[in-house]
């Protein structure tokens, strides 16, 4: 399996129809089953290995459900919401090609990382739903927050400021062109950047999905900034 | 250990699998009466009592999820969920239930009696019934997924990926961007001892392991190796000296673009270490490291493929000395005569491919099916909108001229929303005379699917579960189905291991399925390939006739005479000579069968 967070998730009442489909040989074969049930042996012996070379552990089931309790801490949570707002830029640009460029490889990739973040955002926000998080980013917390209104500040670092999305708004053709991947190149640049800091926090990114997440916002991200200095530099 | 249990039910438990068994073979075909496939739109949800629906196959086990690993708590138990987030929202003290992918059941490996499910949160070992059912014999807790686990005798190879791994299998995480205490990478765990597992190597790698495979070295019996594909962010250097990432341009020490290469000494497994990270997706012209796909589309309308800077599974096919990878944006074959120095002889590209995942060999190492997991596993692409190419089987024959693309094979798109489903891992079903394969789907099940005509695979048996939730999308389904020595075991995300029993019908004979039954092994890993060799026994020899028959290459009066012959043991010169004139007038896959027909009376 490979995490790439681009769920389908669309909720749909699955329509339920009874099939009426069973093997008249499953009779024979429950029973067995049945009767080879784990109350006639001994619990299997649950084994906390050390690391190498070191004694293991016997444990109970309780405390093998408590080891798999795997923890997210305050960081991680705000990491989601703010990158939901990032995310939220990309798809922003995305929808600002139409009409102001003709370049196939610049709306190929804009069509592109648009629909990959707005999955994103949506795995993003089931992660916080499910775990009971608020969707919206936390004011205050946060300490690249900038509350200013200032349209050369951008909301935080590695977003474009409202000055400059008003610029690639205004632009068309070659100019569009090249603001648009200059600025997406430094947007993706800022969530790796966010991604790094959040993993210099102790005990932050250990939720196995949001270490999949982040492993994947990495891989990708920097993937895609190396086509689009390719493609910035062909535009000439 | 002592085990209790009584004599009486031992017998019992004989007797009944006796009056059960199905797969007694037969000098006439058996008549199966035409069966179409049944419907698995719309099946009802629940983890326990999903609808089911099978055609061709039964289930005859489902052994749940160990104990240890299946906390009461977790999201997709029936209304936990809501229960939790409307109290959490409501800023009660809850305890919050675990991340639904770290209790998740991953891939198998098989040992004597011993079937290994590897886990996000370690891995377990059953041991095999002789009513096809298994008894859970150790629960081994290490957390940090995936889990993926090989084996060797007494040692198990599991591949750890997770942030929060930690070398000696706590929990709690690791502090701080490098540590010493993390681990990421491939870990041997010597379980002779079942209450004393020992963990006596732990090989750090720089990008992970996702997957991993066991190469045996044909010529040293003493040493195997291990090729790792790592497929997370590099690490770096300060938590692992030999790391450091970025494209090849920016650096060409970049720990992208390669595998890893471990040797493991059998008598000293704690001395194992990576002993190369060969450049096997280099250019051949110029020896750029980055030599193949660099992500993108191949045409317009085409699937965004992903950059080949990985292999996510390597299948080895040590008596071939071949290895097909799935690398991401490529299919690669390569050639491991030397298992420590692979190298590329042919690639492939495919514009239905957004991300090559998994590949097997058939038995003739000929073909390879490669598989796309399209959404990477947790995604529902088998809906009706979904493309019948995308997230699909592609078969490719190994020409002359090196990898060549031919047939698609999706299983039919009617799963709901709510039901991750792709193509994923699967084996060979060893049926002689052709290519078979059982393969898990994830929430789509799993599906039995003939590629012998390259350009025309397709489904002879399947089954099928309802989604865990008909709301929510939660990670389940069929990681895998592999056959190991006359039954399917496929591990369950969720929900635990199925077992199944394939069942004769009008796409399969019983002699057909008898004769798979022979072929049988002390261990396997499901990436390593070990080539199938059939005893001379007269089932063989019909299922040979059974195909002949269903294809029209032998006419009903034609074939019971050969079944006789068979019976007989012995063809006689007239017989033999039409067997040789039809062979000369039959389709390539026809012939082959003619010939090993004329072989075995020979």
């Amino acid at each position: 399996m490979r995490l790439n967070w681009s769920l389908g998730g669309k909720k749909s009442p699955a329509a339920l129809r009874v099939a009426t489909v069973l093997s008249a040989g499953l009779l024979c074969v429950v029973l067995p089953a049945a009767a080879s049930s784990a109350s006639l042996a001994q619990p299997a012996p649950i084994v906390q290995p050390g690391a190498p070379g070191e004694n293991s552990r016997t444990l109970t089931r309780e405390q093998s459900l408590e080891l798999g309790q795997s923890r997210y801490i305050e960081a991680d949570a705000r990491f989601m919401q703010h990158m939901i707002v990032h995310h939220g830029q990309a798809v922003e640009m995305g929808a600002l090609v139409e009409g102001r460029t003709t370049h196939e490889g610049v709306r190929l990739m804009a069509e592109r990382i648009a629909l990959t973040q707005e999955s994103e955002i949506a795995m993003m926000r089931t992660w916080l739903t499910r775990r009971g998080e608020s969707t919206q980013m936390q004011g205050g917390h946060h300490h690249h927050m900038n509350h200013a209104m200032d349209p050369n500040v951008p909301v935080m670092p590695g977003m474009l400021s409202p000055a400059q999305m008003d610029e690639l708004a205004a632009a068309s053709g070659d100019r569009f062109n090249q603001l648009y991947l200059t600025g997406m190149i430094l947007h993706h640049q800022g969530a790796i950047d966010m991604v790094n800091e959040l993993l210099s926090q102790p005990g932050a990114g250990e939720d196995p999905e949001l270490s999949e997440f982040l492993s994947a916002v990495v891989a990708d991200q920097s993937t895609e900034i190396l086509r689009m200095r390719h493609m910035l530099s062909q535009l000439g | 250990m002592t085990r209790i249990k009584t004599g009486i039910s031992i017998l019992a438990l004989a007797m009944l699998a006796g009056a059960c068994s199905q797969t007694t073979t037969t000098t006439e075909p058996a008549e199966v009466a035409s069966n179409p496939p049944p419907s698995r739109e719309g099946l009802a949800p629940g983890v326990f009592d999903a609808e089911e629906v099978s055609w061709n196959i039964e289930l005859v086990h489902a052994e749940p999820t160990p104990e240890a690993f299946a906390p009461d708590n977790a999201m997709w138990a029936p209304g936990v969920e809501m229960a939790i987030v409307r109290a959490m929202q409501a800023g009660e003290e809850v305890e919050r239930p675990p991340s639904p992918i770290s209790f998740a059941n991953t891939d198998l490996a098989f040992s004597g009696d011993r079937v290994i499910m590897g886990n996000w949160h370690g891995f377990n070992v059953f041991e095999t019934q002789a009513d096809a059912s298994v008894e859970h014999v150790l629960s081994v807790v290490c957390p940090g997924g995936q889990g993926d686990v090989s084996v060797h005798g007494n040692l198990v190879f599991r591949s750890v990926e997770d942030n929060r791994g930690r070398l000696d299998c706590g929990a709690g995480g690791v502090e701080g961007e490098s540590s010493a205490e993390r681990f990421r990478g491939v870990q041997i765990f010597d379980i002779s001892d079942m209450s004393n597992v020992r963990q006596v190597a732990a090989v750090q790698t720089c990008r992970g392991s996702h997957t991993h495979t066991v190469v045996p070295d044909m010529n040293d019996p003493s040493v195997i190796y291990i090729y790792n594909s790592g497929t997370s962010s590099v690490r770096p250097s300060s938590e692992l000296e030999i790391c450091s990432g970025g494209e090849p341009e920016d650096n060409p020490d970049t720990a992208l673009y390669s595998i890893d290469v471990i040797r493991v000494p059998l008598a000293t497994p704690e001395e194992a270490a990576i002993v190369n990270r060969p450049r096997i997706f280099a250019d051949r012209e110029t020896g750029a490291i980055a030599g193949l796909w660099r992500g993108g589309q191949l045409a317009e309308d085409a699937q965004e493929t992903s950059v080949t800077n990985q292999c996510h599974d390597i299948n080895v096919y040590p008596e071939m000395g071949l290895a097909a990878g799935a690398c991401s944006g490529n299919g690669i074959l390569l050639d491991i005569s030397d298992p420590v120095n692979p190298s590329r002889i042919s690639e492939m590209s495919d514009p239905n491919m957004a991300y090559w995942h998994a590949a097997v060999f058939n038995n003739d190492a000929d073909k390879i099916l490669f598989t796309d997991e399209w959404g990477g596993g947790l995604g529902a692409r088998c809906r009706a909108e979904d493309p019948e190419t995308w997230g699909a089987n592609v078969i490719a024959d190994i020409t002359e001229s090196g990898l060549e693309g031919r047939g698609y094979f999706k299983i039919p798109n009617t799963q709901s929303e709510t039901e991750n489903c792709v193509a994923h891992n699967g084996s060979l079903v060893p049926v002689p005379g052709r290519d078979i394969i059982v393969q898990g789907w994830y929430s789509g099940g799993i599906s039995v699917i003939d590629f012998t005509d390259s350009n025309n695979p397709f489904e002879i048996a399947f089954f099928d579960r309802g989604p865990l939730d008909a709301e929510e999308l939660y990670l389940g389904g069929n990681w895998a189905a592999y056959w190991h020595n006359g039954l399917v075991y496929a591990p369950e995300i969720v929900r635990g291991l199925d077992i199944f029993r394939l069942l004769p019908s009008e796409y399969l004979s019983a002699n057909e399925i008898a004769a798979a039954e022979l072929v049988r092994f002390e261990e396997s890993n499901t990436q390593t390939q070990m080539r199938f060799d059939w005893p001379d026994e007269p089932v063989v020899a019909l299922a040979y006739v059974d195909q002949l028959a269903r294809s029209g290459a032998l006419n009903t009066a034609m074939a019971t005479t050969v079944r006789e012959a068979v019976n007989a043991g012995d063809a006689g010169a007239d017989l033999m000579s039409a067997l040789e004139e039809a062979s000369a007038h039959a389709e390539e896959a026809d012939a082959r069968r003619f010939r090993a027909l004329m072989g075995w009376f020979q």
